[in-house]
């Protein structure tokens, strides 16, 4: 054997072989993803432009009247712009109050592990399970409801949280589940941010005479966590949009779901797995959906400077 | 050849990978391994899950006793209706099922196979308010398995105190529910939406409108739909309404722990209700409304169907006559030994004792001469229009003139483009 020849096998053979463990390793899960994730996406787009009641195979082409049929859907529209208010809502409350555990929990001189598990255990919490929680126990209608029972004794009345319509009380029940489910999850994103910070920043601002507080956190803390601070919103506001488990659980019942507080995600599961099948309207919503959703994202992302070099 | 310790890992590690691939794609369905005795091929057949005691050990035993086919039984908890149409866009779904249906697009989408020729000689003999929703196109698409009622319970002691009688007309039944609402007990409990669901139809057959006239038109584009159905919004505006409890309209726990005065509710909850109360209760129609109204009680049934995708078609259908037709004996068991339903023969209701004396009688009564059937032609998307707009009249005080028109323009978009469509 050469020894340019054995060169050679020397450079090809470990670079084959890294091909073939890449494929080993990520092959099975390239195939699932393709299998589960982007043929029913791509078929989801072909069946947008079908009159598709009951089939997932449909003949009966109608190019864009799905989309047009969606577009003027009250019911449609009217979740759309009841989710863009819910999220300008939601993001900022669930931001504000996630980096207001995180920085108490990241102040602690002890126990901060325990706190930061303590905030965190309401997000390994199932949506299903909070919402039948919040529904069936705390906010239920009757005078036996743990927030009825409180209020009671004020003399207060009993408050049907979640059919009240005037004043709209069942977002105070959606909010403080969603609240309490996601602000831990948030919280430890928020800390590992506020970690990564260098403590050299902190001594430079002190000799520079920075007041500890509002001062220091507003010119080095909060500037500093601006990379967090941007995937977190980003998170947010496609959680929002994407709202399901627990509008569904809480309001829906067996005949159905009410026209209020319903998220573009309900509607288009009625629409496409309800008893009508329309899975041609479903598909075009689901698309428009996603487009709104990709817009939004670009559009926060680019306002934010996501992937901008930091300063 | 040598094989190096490198290499045998490698092998060994891809062959674990195949083998954890094969093992994830292999062929557990997540079905149950509930046999009957019987021989030939295997059928799959669903059930939702029925809230009472005993009925799914009787489905097991009815199953267990067939003896051309083996008949495993899936009892399926959750959104059934979502899960069927889902199933039936597969040729892994059930061979026999029951629904709540067929819905017409299931009917016109080739979903469900023709039954007709499983009720030669007897098709006289069934409820024919229930069977006219499982016929399309001259053929019958599903056999009834019982008939179920709803109706207005009312406790007769609370009544007595309060000085009222039982309402007959709908403005009684707001004046009624006002005058029974307390601080502790509210007058009336129909839903936790307030009735937009669960009512449906109702109202608009009680002011003797339909959702759906004979010509394939909407039924209520009339005065009187809106005029009846603002009447739901004073039941809400005079917080005579039960809204939120536990338990919604279809378990009668809010009518026996005494959270309410009257409430609307299946005529399965009969049992329990007699079992809490004694006689302390009666059963009423929903009240008519207006010089054209009349009382009114919807009427419905499961169905058993058979999926137009089954490999076993032929199998399927034997097993559903075997069952929802030949044996009459099992029919008036499952309807009446668990829950409490009409059996969807005639001949076996006439003869259940259970249904001769007290509410249960009166009950088979209203369902006799005040029943209707939602029709084959009203869709889904029909009933998610209407719910929306009831759903708004009663808690908004949305204007039910504006909300009836949306309705009725939906409806009848909704009917022109079904019945276009070839069966």
């Amino acid at each position: 054997m050469s020894s340019s020849g054995y060169r050679r096998r020397s450079r090809e053979g470990p670079v084959r072989n890294r091909t073939l463990w890449f494929w080993v390793f990520v092959g099975p899960f390239a195939a699932g993803l393709a299998l589960f994730t982007y043929v029913p996406l791509l078929w989801s787009l072909y069946l947008s432009f079908f009159d598709a009641h009951n089939t997932v195979s449909p003949t009966h082409f109608v190019g864009l009247g799905n989309y047009t049929s969606m577009l003027s859907d009250g019911a449609f529209t009217s979740s759309l712009w009841t989710f863009a208010v819910f999220s300008l809502f939601i993001v900022p409350a669930t931001y504000v109050l996630s980096l207001a555990l995180a920085l108490m929990v990241n102040r602690l001189r002890f126990a901060q592990s325990f706190f930061r598990s303590v905030f965190f255990l309401p997000a390994a919490c199932s949506y299903v399970v909070a919402s039948m929680i919040w529904k069936l126990s705390v906010f239920n209608g009757v005078r036996f409801g743990l927030a009825n029972t409180v209020l009671g004794w004020f003399g207060a009345d009993q408050t049907a949280w979640l059919s009240t319509t005037h004043p709209p009380w069942y977002w105070l029940v959606i909010v403080t589940l969603r609240l309490w489910l996601q602000a831990g999850f948030y919280m430890v994103l928020f800390l590992a941010g506020l970690q990564r910070i260098a403590p050299q920043l902190y001594e430079a601002a002190a000799v520079d005479g920075a007041r500890p507080g509002w001062q220091v956190f507003r010119h080095i803390t909060f500037p500093q966590l601006r990379a967090t601070s941007v995937a977190v919103v980003l998170l947010l506001v496609i959680n929002a949009f994407q709202a399901f488990d627990e509008f569904y659980n809480l309001l829906s019942d067996s005949r159905g779901y009410p026209p209020y507080a319903r998220p573009p995600l309900v509607y288009l599961y009625y629409t496409a797995l309800g008893q009508g099948q329309n899975l041609g309207l479903g598909s075009a919503g689901a698309v428009i959906l996603a487009l709104i959703i990709a817009v939004v994202t670009i559009v926060q992302a680019r306002w934010f400077g996501l992937g901008r070099r930091e300063d | 050849m040598t094989i190096s310790r490198r290499r045998l890992l490698a092998t060994s590690g891809s062959l674990a990978l195949t083998g954890a691939l094969a093992a994830a794609c292999g062929s557990n369905t997540g079905r149950g391994d509930d046999t009957s005795g019987g021989g030939g091929p295997t059928l799959q057949q669903w059930y939702h899950q029925y809230g009472e005691a005993g009925t799914e050990q009787a489905v097991r035993r009815y199953a267990a006793a067939y003896r051309k086919a083996t008949v495993k039984i899936q009892w399926r908890p959750g959104n059934y209706d979502q899960q069927t149409a889902a199933a039936l866009l597969t040729s892994s779904g059930p061979d026999v099922f029951e629904v709540n249906g067929p819905t017409l697009d299931q009917i016109q989408g080739g979903q469900v196979t023709d039954l007709t020729d499983l009720f030669d000689g007897v098709k006289d003999d069934f409820n024919q308010a229930v069977l006219a929703p499982k016929t399309y196109g001259g053929k019958i698409w599903g056999v009834p398995q019982t008939v179920d009622t709803q109706l207005l319970y009312y406790r007769k002691s609370l009544l007595k105190d309060a000085n009222v009688q039982p309402p007959r007309t709908l403005d009684e039944l707001v004046d009624t529910a006002k005058a029974l609402t307390d601080k502790k007990v509210k007058g009336l409990f129909l839903g936790n939406d307030g009735g937009a669901g669960v009512l449906g139809g109702t109202p608009l057959y009680a002011a003797g409108l339909s959702l759906v006239t004979e010509d394939g038109k909407a039924g209520f584009d009339d005065p009187a739909a809106a005029r009846t159905l603002a009447k739901f919004h004073r039941l809400y505006a005079d917080k005579s309404l039960l809204l939120g409890a536990p338990a919604d309209w279809s378990d009668p726990s809010a009518f026996v722990q005494g959270l309410t005065a009257m409430q609307w509710c299946g005529l399965w909850a009969l049992p329990a209700v007699k079992k809490a109360l004694g006689d302390d209760f009666g059963v009423l129609p929903f009240p008519e409304d207006g010089a054209a109204g009349k009382p009114s009680v919807p009427v419905g049934a499961y169905s058993s169907a058979v999926s137009a995708r089954s490999k076993h078609r032929v199998e399927a259908k034997a097993f559903a006559k075997w069952l929802w037709i030949d044996r009459t004996a099992y029919q008036e068991d499952f309807a009446l030994s668990y829950g409490f339903h009409i059996p969807a023969r005639i001949s076996l209701a006439k003869k259940a004792a259970k249904l001769r004396e007290g509410a249960a009688a009166d009950a088979v009564r209203y369902a006799t001469d005040s029943g209707w059937a939602q029709p084959l032609l009203w869709t889904p998307a029909c009933q998610v229009a209407y719910q929306d707009a009831l759903n708004r009249i009663i808690k908004d005080g949305a204007n039910p003139e504006t909300e009836v028109k949306a309705v009725v323009r939906k409806t009848n978009g909704e009917l022109q483009r079904v019945q276009k469509k070839k069966s």
